[in-house]
């Protein structure tokens, strides 16, 4: 008969939780009275929301379920950052809503239509009948391997 | 300088949130209802045009709605809430000071602005593109002309209007100024008073005889003086509530409890992210007054800290203590409430002379930890065992859209 013995956790002391900082890449004690030759050169800790987030107040993320860009490295299950602020020009991947549905498409403007990245799906041209909107332009894709 | 104030405010907001993640809404009567699923609380232009008014019980226009075929949907304050902090925030951005007047509506700082109307133009448009939802814009110089202006503002086609002097106001009815009810709206009409123009004129000294020092400010904003001015920071409250109605008629003590500590458990956040503390509590139940069959029963009771409280659970030690005392059987109770009163900064701390309180430091950070988790893994991820989780309070809200900006299973999906 096997005995379970149950190892003591060790969680992180509280005081850590109140602090919600990154951390850092490095992380380093440093005992008191001895000057860290590095306090001058201190930076920023890295931080992917500064990286993929130009103006929060226009970026919302979207869940792709479609393939119809696979060629653009979007898959099924990727997550979008989508830009609202950001001008859809000519070649921009944008996220648009054609008759009320969404859709994910690269922009070309002469003429203007909606490309695929994937040979299944035809072209879609823009034409005054459509109801056709750019809802905002996708910026990063982020892709879980 | 002049001053010249702007007031921004979104277009039937609740719905054109709707619209950002539905487009197909468009063009569509849309209602939003209140907590409950109870009465409308939103409605878009088509829906207006329907003659659905602002709180219409759901349940008394319900054939009328399937038959224009209205969208229903019930109110998703989590949303609401992240897309106005993106439209002021656009606003805090471009303007040199911005006060927030409630979810949807701003006044700003347009002093000294070149060209206004089409700087206000321009940021209409720079909301519209960023979030999705449409803004109107009011100019003048006072936050009552301002306030008029965006109400004029709606029906031009560039949705910015700038209030220059009184006489812009000859049709303006005086009941959509900013600051007259039905009260004084009823007492200069019977003075012949019925336009934002006409109330302009008045004598000062007989408004402030008959409508109080309100009034005359009232009088003087409009002939463009402005005597209220940007509260860029809001005043900090007085006393913090929490008293939402429950789903169903609640009897039995322990599911009261329970809502009750869920109740408390949300008004300490929200006085913990003000960084204050309360030196008194009260607690109050609620019967129905519309079930006249019903017998009434509407007990409050209040106590005093003998040191001010932040922490969770000794609010609702205290909570629980008065609900005990004011708890009767056999009444269908469809309210509780807490309040937090006397209401001070959390620091420096009043200790009291005669029971101190020991262990301020460890409560404190435990308190930190439990909001910090909360925070992360969603409200109530930690909760007191009082509260249970049966959650039998909880509101209807049968047709909630997503809060496609907040969770990440709630995304948007393409």
């Amino acid at each position: 008969m096997s005995t379970i013995s149950l190892q003591p956790l060790h969680p992180y002391p509280i005081a850590d939780l109140l602090t919600f900082e990154p951390l850092p890449l490095v992380a380093c004690r440093v005992a008191a009275g001895f000057p860290s030759p590095a306090e001058d050169w201190l930076e920023e800790k890295l931080d992917l929301n500064q990286f993929l987030i130009q103006r929060p107040a226009a970026t919302f993320f979207v869940r792709v379920e479609g393939d119809s860009m696979l060629g653009a490295g979007i898959h099924p299950g990727d997550l979008l950052v989508v830009d609202r602020s950001v001008n859809p020009t000519d070649g921009k991947v944008i996220l648009a809503v054609l008759d009320g549905e969404f859709t994910v498409k690269r922009l070309r403007l002469d003429p203007p239509r909606l490309v695929a990245e994937n040979r299944a799906f035809p072209d879609i041209p823009i034409t005054a009948e459509r109801a056709f909107e750019v809802w905002g332009v996708v910026t990063n894709v982020i892709h879980a391997l | 300088m002049p001053r010249l104030f702007g007031l921004v405010d979104c277009n039937n907001f609740y719905a054109s949130c709707e619209r950002v993640f539905e487009p197909r809404l468009k063009g569509r009567p849309i209602v939003v209802l209140s907590n409950n699923d109870g009465c409308v609380i939103a409605r878009s232009n088509e829906a207006k045009a329907l003659g659905i008014k602002m709180g219409d019980a759901e349940f008394k226009i319900r054939t009328e709605l399937r038959q224009h075929d209205v969208v229903v949907r019930s109110s998703n304050y989590t949303l609401y809430g992240d897309m106005s902090a993106r439209v002021m925030q656009i606003l805090d951005a471009n303007l040199p000071a911005v006060e927030i007047y409630s979810i949807d509506e701003a006044f700003g700082d347009f002093t000294g602005i070149d060209d206004p109307c089409r700087f206000a133009a321009e940021l209409r448009i720079m909301v519209r593109q960023w979030t999705g939802i449409p803004v109107s814009i009011g100019l003048g110089a006072s936050k009552v002309l301002a306030k008029a202006g965006n109400k004029l503002a709606k029906k031009t086609l560039n949705g910015v209007r700038h209030v220059q002097r009184a006489d812009d106001l000859a049709e303006f009815p005086i009941r959509d100024l900013w600051g007259i009810g039905p009260a004084h709206e009823a007492f200069l009409t019977a003075h012949g008073i019925t336009t934002g123009a006409q109330l302009a004129a008045a004598d000062r000294v007989w408004i402030r005889a008959h409508l109080g020092v309100v009034g005359e400010r009232i009088v003087w904003e409009l002939n463009g003086t402005s005597c209220l001015s940007l509260e860029e920071i809001a005043p900090a409250k007085k006393n913090i509530c929490c008293a939402k109605g429950f789903g169903q008629a609640l009897t039995e003590l322990p599911d009261i409890q329970a809502a009750l500590a869920a109740y408390v458990a949300r008004v300490a956040e929200k006085m913990r992210s003000q960084k204050l503390a309360c030196g008194a509590l009260s607690v109050f139940l609620l019967t129905n007054p519309f079930r006249t069959d019903e017998p009434q029963y509407n007990p409050q009771l209040s106590s005093e800290f003998a040191e001010p409280k932040t922490f969770t659970p000794d609010l609702q030690h205290e909570a629980q203590r008065l609900l005990a005392r004011i708890y009767r059987p056999g009444f269908r109770f469809r309210k509780v409430g807490v309040m937090l009163l006397d209401l001070a900064p959390h620091l420096p701390i009043q200790r009291s002379l005669f029971r101190p309180e020991t262990r301020f430091a460890e409560k404190a950070r435990l308190q930190a930890a439990i909001d910090h988790l909360n925070r992360q893994y969603g409200r109530d991820a930690i909760r007191t065992a009082r509260q249970g989780f049966a959650d039998k309070h909880r509101l209807r809200a049968e047709k909630k859209s997503r809060c496609f900006t907040t969770r990440w299973e709630e995304l948007l999906r393409v």
